[in-house]
């Protein structure tokens, strides 16, 4: 960030704030003339879009905040009063409500992009790890911030979760009181969560900076998957792909918007408009369903792991599930260390491409099988699914690596631009 | 292959939408709604006749307590009107200035009156079970005046070999079908002011629409707000389209 040899500006305003702090020297290399492979296609829009996800729950959050009330006696009360009294409250809450869906479709197609195109490869590992940190600290306050408007959901989505803790020997029953702050889900309980719905987002403001500056040390990969060799293959950010993410990212909030103001509770749970009651348990508790993929595979595991023909039980079946399901994320973070294949994109790399593909239908059908209820086929369903995700890091990666043909590249991405076009103009 | 898998995942996806039914439940009959649909409007007269219903019928065990009564000016009542439905109820009221809680009648402003003082109250008068709070009960139910309106609908004798406990009635929608409100409409019970047929489908349908209002009454808003947020982002989206074309014309 230092200004070495610093361009002057023609404005003098603006030459006098830069030349004492180089902020719009700052901006002008690495957002304006920031070279950037230009063979992107739209799957690189969702990073912006996750940007804009971010500044929106973080303003839509605030506002809320303002008007509601910490405590197990008020929390509802003040959230209605959020949707019926306060000016444009409905507004405000159910674009914040509807924006953590949507900032999670966003990011899980940004990932889905990140492992088509190998983009966690050599030298973008720490990039990679450092946006799973991003998802980890999304899911926290996601479901921190599910447990804020105290109804029925709420209320038992925290106890089951917070009680998955408890299955960690020797510690996990004291980690649940204090994440508990006492002995039941309760008014503490509520306090500290909304203290940290509070302060995450701003973490994840954090680690968004740091996962940015990452990108802008390496520059970005591409669909091709190859390196950028010299200006040819590059363009500058600004105009090119300020003004294609701003269409990416109108076109993604129309998507947003239409459910916000049209069906804005399609994407929750009926029994979230029911005031929390510890006396009745709903009939089925289920989380939001970004995490339906992540709670199945935590259900699957329906059976202790121990040594056969003794009774003794190394791995109790709920300790099994809360490995998998965090083993699950696990496997993100040490993606860029398994998949040791020199080529990047999956273009190149048909079974890798096929067996990627059938990942996320994997994940899809994680999903249904996370919003039944554990019993009839949805169990041996959800267990092969899980078995696949997790043979596809542990399993199919490291096959790849010795046995799938490494491809011919492209020259470079200015020669495979120029030769698309060459196509096009035939066809 | 690659547009198969995703369209597999797409049909998967709206497949596990569709919310989870139990095994024994009956599939809700769909009404027509005014309010169904991006353009959906409440309809102000099945509103007041809906709240006719409400205050004459449930009222007497459920309270909507979420609910002012100020907010019936979005029925189409007058403020006179509203002065005058309120004040039909006793509210109490204070301390006053020696202390003493007063009694004094209702004020626009007031919330809707419950008809018990508090949960246990309500659970003693109906054989322990508690009449919910009607304020956000199609928010709370899946589909929310559907459902409202079969279960008003859906009273009836319980089939052979099912055992129906003292309080207990038998309704072919409520889920486990073993209910403890009675059936609350009767044809005829509630006499409409603008001489609508008194049959016991409108006076579900109305209240089913009187109590959708009560849950989401910003919903004519928020429709409207849609559209015009919508129109602007698509206009906006089409100049950005075009200029993105326009820029990148330069770069082939």
């Amino acid at each position: 960030m230092a200004s070495g040899n610093r361009q002057k500006f023609d404005n003098p305003v603006i030459e006098w704030v830069d030349s004492r702090l180089p902020v719009f020297t700052l901006l002008q290399k690495e957002y304006g003339v920031f070279p950037t492979p230009r063979n992107f296609n739209y799957f690189w829009n969702f990073g912006a879009i996750a940007m804009v996800m971010l500044v929106t729950m973080i303003v839509t959050g605030i506002t809320l905040a303002m008007h509601y009330n910490t405590s197990t006696a008020g929390a509802f009360d003040s959230v209605e009063r959020i949707m019926r009294d306060v000016n444009g409250g409905w507004l405000i809450r159910y674009l914040h409500m509807n924006g953590a869906s949507f900032f999670f479709i966003a990011v899980f197609i940004h990932i889905f992009r990140g492992m088509y195109y190998g983009s966690y490869k050599q030298p973008r590992e720490l990039l990679w790890i450092l946006g799973v940190v991003i998802l980890l600290l999304m899911m926290a306050t996601a479901f921190m911030g599910y447990v804020l408007p105290w109804g029925q959901m709420s209320f038992w989505g925290a106890t089951v979760i917070t009680n998955l803790f408890s299955a960690i020997p020797l510690v996990g029953d004291s980690i649940v009181t204090l994440l508990w702050g006492g002995f039941s889900v309760d008014n503490p309980t509520l306090n500290r969560f909304f203290a940290l719905h509070y302060l995450l987002p701003f973490v994840i403001v954090g680690v968004v900076f740091l996962h940015v500056w990452a990108l802008h040390v390496t520059g970005s990969n591409n669909p091709l998957g190859i390196d950028v060799k010299g200006p040819q293959d590059t363009l500058p950010f600004h105009p090119f792909y300020t003004m294609k993410d701003t269409f990416g990212i109108l076109v993604f909030l129309i998507v947003y918007v239409a459910f916000a103001f049209f069906a804005p509770n399609y994407l929750g749970h009926p029994d979230n408009y029911i005031p929390a009651n510890p006396m009745v348990t709903p009939a089925h508790i289920v989380p939001e369903w970004y995490f339906l993929p992540f709670y199945a595979i935590l259900r699957a595991i329906t059976f202790d792991i121990g040594i056969p023909f003794t009774d003794i039980v190394i791995i109790p079946a709920k300790l099994g599930g809360v490995i998998a399901m965090f083993g699950s994320i696990a496997m993100l973070f040490i993606l860029p260390f398994l998949d040791k294949h020199p080529v990047r994109s999956a273009t190149f790399r048909p079974w890798f491409r096929a067996a990627l593909l059938v990942l996320v239908v994997v994940f899809v059908i994680l999903g249904i099988c996370g919003a039944k209820p554990p019993e009839g086929l949805w169990v041996p369903l959800a267990q092969i699914c899980t078995l696949y995700y997790f043979a596809f890091f542990l399993v199919l990666i490291p096959f790849f690596n010795k046995k799938e043909p490494v491809a011919d590249l492209p020259p470079s991405i200015h020669q495979a631009v120029l030769d698309q076009c060459k196509a096009c103009a035939k066809a | 292959m690659k547009k198969i898998l995703l369209i597999s995942a797409f049909a998967l996806t709206m497949g596990a939408s569709v919310p989870v039914m139990a095994a024994d439940a009956v599939p809700l009959p769909h009404q027509h709604w005014s309010f169904d649909g991006p353009f959906g409007t409440y309809d102000r007269a099945a509103l007041q006749r809906g709240f006719q219903v409400y205050k004459q019928v449930c009222s007497a065990c459920h309270s909507m307590k979420r609910v002012s009564y100020r907010n019936l000016s979005a029925l189409g009542y007058n403020e006179e009107e509203i002065k005058a439905i309120a004040a039909d109820v006793m509210i109490t009221d204070g301390p006053n200035d020696e202390g003493e809680m007063f009694e004094r009648p209702g004020r626009p402003s007031d919330k809707f009156k419950s008809p018990f003082a508090n949960d246990k109250m309500a659970q003693y008068a109906n054989n322990g079970a508690l009449p919910p709070d009607l304020s956000l009960i199609t928010k709370a139910r899946p589909h929310g005046a559907d459902y409202i309106f079969a279960l008003l609908t859906g009273y009836g004798e319980a089939p052979a070999g099912e055992e129906l406990l003292p309080g207990q009635n038998w309704n072919k929608y409520f889920p486990g079908h073993k209910i403890a409100m009675a059936a609350p409409l009767s044809a005829g019970s509630v006499a409409y002011e603008d001489g609508t047929d008194g049959t016991v489908e409108q006076y579900a349908k109305d209240v089913s629409q009187f109590l959708t209002w009560a849950a989401e009454p910003e919903m004519e808003v928020r429709k409207q707000t849609g559209i015009k947020a919508i129109l602007f982002l698509a206009i906006f989206a089409g100049v950005m389209y075009r200029v993105k074309r326009k820029i990148w014309s330069k770069a082939h």
